[in-house]
């Protein structure tokens, strides 16, 4: 098998009995990005000496018979608004064009103590802001089942490079689906963990309240392997409830027959895609037949989530995003004498066009006036859409719905309608507005032959049980096992 | 809704952004499509309903308030864009 086509479990396996030197498996990822990424742009920057320097410290532990993670010497390659130190940050902004953090981000402290070896940093929307990484300041990434069309975002990038074989796992973050809908739309595995699972500290902040880091890869075990390292409780994180790192060992048993999901029905009614809608009946039709029971039921408060959680998302954002004003890092501008222009120039020269959208609206959301009609309004909506799903899970194990109504579009066909793009939320922004976990994972094809993708959304931090479900189904199916070009 | 001239002025001063003329006209089309769609939210009866900011209604969990070591001042002014002296620099604020 090529070194590009390997899960990171596979190669974690080689490499330890010795079939695959660490630097040897660096090399090959950083060879495969040097010969596509030119055209893909999944990459911001690439860490070349850096990562073979790592990969041989790695061998050199290993070889010194250190027991470390099943990923040890694997490549990882992380999104670039998760601080890595004296590695450029940049958020996929401008404004942190040059900014080059002083600490690593506890996720990557935790993969280095496990032997993950950091190749490089990931292409996405400004401040993870958008859908389809066009908002990308160093310009989009494009999906490989489709050069023409988009790879989804905002964590585009990662989705991207895993599907192509340009980085064996990567580690990314949701705010509203920008794990899962990128996935959705390469055809990769990735999950959105519980919130407060995985620390925060260290990434950098769109909205605190819904932002939760996660892993993508080519399939499940491969997930559920990194998220067991990223995984924890963390100091310096107080949202950071967890008490100890996920357990998968009985997640990979392929028995679900104690298992009831729960189908929305009214997911799979309007507005959505038809070959997508067949794609995930005929998942539930998979479940049913691995001895699940399969339930279909109406989910409320659909048609509020998109709603409240732009409400939400961008009045954190406009609060979050008040500390870059051209002082203490990030872009200055030449154009201001004053204080207040500094501030006003630097961010008006700084922020591209959704992140300026998203600071006033939520500037607008939290203004005196129209603070009780929204904000206000959607904390308690977003009160609602939790106890819909605790009710759901009262009679349910795991629910499976849709990540997109849609399957990847081309490059430019939605992004001068930012309505139209909120809408493509609609099947995941619900979960992070809940905290629930959910994973994605590939389920099918379309008329294009592109990829359609499902989600699985469990109670909080039930992950090993979403796990399991998601094996299950990945043990008796191969849409996963399917790569592009191929 | 209608967003007006007012209204953007408005939230380009308390976003401290300055949007050119063609963002502004932009902005108003944009802003008043997806600030219409979020009053949907006025349908819903949530009279009494607590405001949920957070996930989880548990507080944060504290860690033990111990002196670390922190970072070198070298370190932090490293992305500072102007500096003068171990200082940030900024233009005079007081005549």
């Amino acid at each position: 098998m090529e070194i590009r086509d390997m899960t990171a479990l596979e190669m974690g396996r080689l490499i330890k009995e010795r079939k695959l030197g660490c630097a040897e498996a660096a090399t090959a990822v950083l060879e495969a990005i040097s010969s596509t990424d030119g055209e893909l742009g999944a990459y911001i920057s690439v860490q070349k000496d850096r990562a073979i320097a790592a990969a041989l410290k790695v061998q050199a532990r290993l070889d010194a018979g250190e027991a470390l993670s099943p990923l040890a010497g694997v490549p990882v390659s992380i999104k670039d608004n998760i601080c890595t130190k004296d590695v450029p940050t940049t958020c996929g902004s401008k404004m942190l064009e040059d900014f080059k953090p002083v600490y690593d981000a506890t996720v990557v402290e935790k993969l280095a103590a496990a032997g993950a070896v950091t190749v490089g940093k990931l292409n996405m929307d400004e401040f993870a802001m958008g859908g389809s990484t066009e908002t990308s300041y160093f310009g989009a990434a494009k999906n490989p089942w489709d050069p023409r069309r988009v790879p989804g975002g905002s964590s585009g990038g990662a989705a991207a490079a895993v599907a192509a074989g340009e980085a064996v796992y990567a580690v990314a973050s949701d705010t509203g689906g920008s794990i899962r809908q990128p996935c959705s739309f390469c055809g990769v595995s990735g999950i959105k963990p519980t919130y407060g699972s995985v620390s925060r500290y260290g990434l950098v902040a769109y909205a605190s309240s819904l932002d939760q880091i996660g892993p993508i890869g080519r399939d499940i075990r491969d997930c559920a392997a990194a998220l067991q390292i990223l995984s924890g409780p963390d100091g310096r994180d107080s949202t950071s409830v967890i008490e100890r790192p996920f357990d998968f060992s009985d997640s990979f048993s392929g028995d679900i027959k104690d298992m009831v999901i729960g189908l929305p029905v009214n997911y799979l009614s309007d507005g959505i895609d038809s070959d997508v809608r067949q794609a995930v009946a005929r998942a539930a039709e998979t479940f049913k037949a691995l001895g699940a029971q399969v339930e279909d039921f109406t989910m409320p408060m659909m048609e509020y989530a998109v709603p409240a959680y732009y409400i939400i998302a961008c009045a954190e954002a406009g609060s979050n995003l008040s500390r870059y004003d051209g002082i203490k890092y990030g872009y200055r501008s030449g154009n201001a004498d004053s204080l207040a222009d500094v501030y006003l120039s630097s961010r008006s020269e700084g922020f591209g066009i959704e992140v300026k959208r998203r600071i006033m609206l939520g500037s607008f959301v939290l203004s005196a006036g129209y603070y009780d009609a929204y904000y206000h309004k959607a904390l308690q909506a977003r009160g609602l859409i939790r106890n819909a799903f605790n009710q759901a899970f009262d009679k349910y194990d795991v629910l499976l719905s849709p990540v997109a109504p849609t399957t990847a579009y081309k490059l430019g066909e939605n992004i001068t309608d930012p309505l139209k793009m909120y809408l493509g939320d609609i099947y995941t922004v619900s979960v992070n507005l809940a905290g629930f976990p959910a994973a994605a994972l590939p389920c099918g094809f379309d008329r294009n032959k592109l990829p359609v993708g499902m989600q699985l959304i469990g109670k909080e931090f039930s992950e090993p049980k979403l796990v399991r479900a998601a094996d299950a189904f990945q043990q008796n199916t191969d849409w996963h096992k399917r790569r592009c070009g191929k | 809704m209608k967003i007006d001239d007012k209204l953007i002025e408005y939230l380009e001063n308390l976003s401290r952004l300055t949007l050119t003329v063609e963002e502004k006209e932009q902005a108003k089309i944009d802003l008043a499509g997806i600030i219409g769609y979020m009053a949907k939210l006025g349908e819903l009866d949530t009279e009494g309903l607590p405001a949920l900011s957070h996930p989880f209604a548990a507080g944060g969990r504290f860690r033990e308030d111990k002196v670390t070591q922190s970072y070198e001042r070298e370190q932090i002014l490293a992305n500072a864009p102007v500096k003068s002296e171990g200082y940030f620099q900024a233009p005079k604020t007081v005549e």
